[in-house]
This record gives structure tokens, sequence and C-alpha cells, in this order.
């Protein structure tokens, strides 16, 4: 598409099951795909990957500092003139509290212990490998 | 014939009966308000599932080894119906036709000779199936949705329930029984099976657009499409579910509105009647007394 050549930003949509979160202009948004994080930008090609847990960094112009939103894991879903990130929990990773998410996990580890139901071992398991994503995100900042 | 008094008693109580049901029927338009934004907020990432659903869909050969999710675990011996309804009551023929709908179904299912299981999500539901089928229900969820609006992980609640359920193999089909809301008037009980997965037959002219597009811009998978399939229907499932909760909330409260309109207007009518009983009771009270004055004084 020749438009793309020109234009240096697109559209970019984060979409929670419950609501819309973010529909704004980006030049640049990093993604932290299933098999290793990517980078768009206007004009990449067509693609669906999935999401593990991290941290997307939304970039609104170029130079900018990156602004950080944690999500569970999801979708996305892009095109040459837009990114749809379909993603069923998003925290922003400023509102994010790391003395919380350690609780958890001290939690989750003695429920863990405690339990010996597969379901719920591997439900368990499942919480505390976001939670782990989260502290990760959190320390990083 | 009743005294006066006993009229202006009567009339008072049917008054304060219609205060209280003209009051839950603003009540009941204004939450169907906010269930009608949530059901809109969410449009997007349904709609955004849905074209990624049809476009992983159109990339993947559906062979023996794909997601059972999508093809089923090759019987239809085992039934697994999620019935919902609404915790409260008050709103007309809401839960009970869903209830018949779902038991008809049970029925039905039995009669094919096919195993029943129920998931009931809300308080009316089980209420009113445990009577004849409670060695059919293996789990009841209540109070989704009590926080004045339905959250994504009650949803989710009951779809990790299910999920596990299938996994274990303790199931081969499993349909949806809700209100879908038509509109503010109309709310029509359904039965959907959301396993295995069906793609929705009046996608056909979607999908030739979507393969169009796709031919302009041929779509890259990562990881390829059957391991993102494989985690896309379980979501899909939520979406599902989610919106399901989102219809029944909708509808329950759209439902809570025409019935307490009628029982306003009822109210109303019950009033004039009533009013008109009394005046006449009232005149022939006076009627009375003047004869009595007039003939009393006649008599002297």
């Amino acid at each position: 598409m020749s438009d793309a050549k020109q234009q240096n930003e697109f559209d970019f949509e984060l979409v929670s099951p419950e609501k819309k979160l973010m529909s704004e202009k980006a030049w640049q948004v990093t993604v932290p795909g299933e098999e290793g994080d990517f980078g768009v930008r206007a004009g990449h090609s067509s693609l669906v990957s999935t999401i593990r847990p991290g941290v997307v960094e939304i970039v609104s112009k170029q130079g900018d500092a990156p602004a950080k939103i944690f999500i569970a894991g999801g979708f996305a879903d892009v095109t040459a003139t837009n990114l749809t990130v379909l993603a069923e929990q998003a925290t922003k990773v400023d509102d994010m509290d790391k003395d919380a998410i350690e609780k958890d996990i001290a939690n989750l580890e003695k429920k863990l212990a405690d339990t010996k139901d597969e379901i719920e071992v591997s439900r368990f398991k499942k919480q505390l490998s976001l939670e782990n994503a989260k502290l990760a995100a959190v320390s990083a900042a | 014939m009743p005294s006066l008094k006993e009229y202006r008693d009567r009339i008072a109580s049917v008054k304060s009966t219609k205060k209280i049901t003209s009051a839950m029927k603003m009540v009941a338009a204004s939450k169907l308000k906010k269930a009608q934004d949530q059901a809109e907020a969410s449009q997007p990432y349904a709609r955004a599932m849905g074209e990624m659903l049809a476009r992983v869909a159109a990339g993947v050969t559906v062979t023996a080894a794909s997601p059972k999710l999508l093809i089923g675990t090759g019987s239809d011996k085992r039934h697994l119906l999620v019935v919902v309804t609404s915790d409260r009551g008050l709103c007309g023929g809401f839960n009970g036709n869903l209830v018949r709908l779902a038991r008809n179904e049970i029925i039905r299912l039995q009669g094919e000779g096919k195993e029943v299981q129920v998931v009931t999500v809300g308080r009316k539901a089980r209420d009113l199936l445990k009577r004849e089928f409670s060695s059919l229900i293996i789990e009841s969820y209540t109070g989704i949705g009590s926080s004045n609006r339905v959250q994504f992980s009650e949803a989710d609640q009951v779809t990790q329930f299910v999920l596990e359920q299938f996994e274990a193999g303790n199931f081969d089909v499993c349909s949806l029984v809700y209100n879908n809301f038509v509109s503010v008037l109309t709310q029509q009980p359904r039965a959907q099976q959301i396993i295995p997965f069906k793609l929705p037959e009046t996608g056909a002219n979607d999908n030739e657009d979507e393969a169009a597009e796709g031919l302009a811009s041929p779509y890259r998978f990562e990881p390829e499409e059957e391991a993102i399939l494989a985690q896309l229907l379980p979501r899909n499932l939520g979406v599902q579910m989610f919106r399901a909760l989102l219809d029944s909330a909708a509808g329950e409260q759209a439902a809570r509105m025409t019935a307490m309109d009628n029982a306003t207007r009822n109210a109303g009518d019950r009033i004039n009647g009533l009013t008109l009983e009394y005046n006449r009771a009232r005149q022939a009270a006076i009627t009375k007394e003047l004869i009595e004055i007039i003939s009393g004084a006649e008599a002297l």
C-alpha cells in the first residue's frame, strides 16, 4: 500500500471483553508475543499472534516515553494500518502494587502446597505464573 | 357491603402497592440502560474475536487432530446444559419461560436416550429445576451481576468450570440455555450449542469477504494456525458465555420493567374502580341518612 509509506502512524486498539480500553493513533507498539516480543509500526505485514502475559509498550509519537500496560495474555491482530490487541485483563504498570502482588504470590504458593486436587493445582499454577509475570513487569518498571 | 372505612383502607393499600411497582419500574429502567450500555461496550471484543476466529479457521483444515472444542468428542451421548436465569423474581414470565424451555430440552434429550447434566446460573434456575431434576444439577452459581454489572471474571468462572468438565471427559455436547435479548419488549429463551463450536451459518457472506481480504494481504500466524485456534476456542467460549450473561441481565431488567409497568397500570385501574365504588357507597349512605331525617320529620 502506497499510503502506508507516508503514514507513520497507525490505529491502535486495546479491547477487553468488558469494554474498549484504548483506541488511538500510535507510532510504535511493542507486543509480548507468545514466540517473542515484536514491535509494530505502520505498514507491518498482516499477522495474527497470541500474546503471553507481559507488558505492551505504546509509543504515540516518535521519541515519546512509552506508556506501559500489563496484559494477562490475549491475541494481537495486525494489519498494515491497525493493530488490535484482545486482552482479558489489562492494568497500567504504574497502577500495580508490588507488595500486593508479592502477597498474592505467597498466598498462591501456600494454597498450591496445601491442595492435592489436580484441577485445583493446575488452576493455581496458572494464576501463579500470571502473578509472577506481573511481578516481573513491576520490577522492570 | 364493605363499610366506607374498609374502602378507604383498600384504596390506601392499592395506592402504596402502586407506588412500589412504579418505583421498581423506574429502577429497572435505569438498570436496563446500564445493562444495555454494558452489552454494547462488550461488542468490540466479541466482533474482533469473531473476525480473528474466521481468519484463523479459514487457514485451518479440520482433521481428527483438531481441537476437540471444534470437532467434538465423536459422540453426542452426554449433554451438559448451562441454564441462565436471574437471581430475583418479579419479572413476569422471564424465568418461567426459560425454565420451561430447559425442562423441555432435558426431557427431549432424555427421551432420545442421552445423558443430561445441568449447570445452573442464577437462583431461579436452581430453585425451579431442583424439584424435578436435582440429581442432574452438578453445579450452581448465584449472585452473578450482583454488583450492578456482570463482570467478565464471573462469566469466566462458569466457563472454566465447563472447560474443566470437558477436558475431564464428563460430557460431549454443551448448550447454553438463556434469554436472548431481542428488544425491550421481547426476550426469547433459546438453546445454543457452544461445544462443539459451530461457525454461525449467517457468516457465509462474511467469510467470502474475509477470503477476498485474505488474498490481498495474506496473514502470517504466530504460532501456527492450529495452535492459535486451540487457544482461541476456549476464549471464544468465554465471550459467548459472557454475552449470554449480559443478554440475560439486560433481559431481566427489561422484563421487570414491562411487568412492573403492567402492575402499575393494573393498580391504577383498581384504584379507579375502588374509588367509584367508594363514592357510590358514600352517596348511598348520605341518601339513606336524608331519607331517615325526612321520614322522621314527616312522622311528626
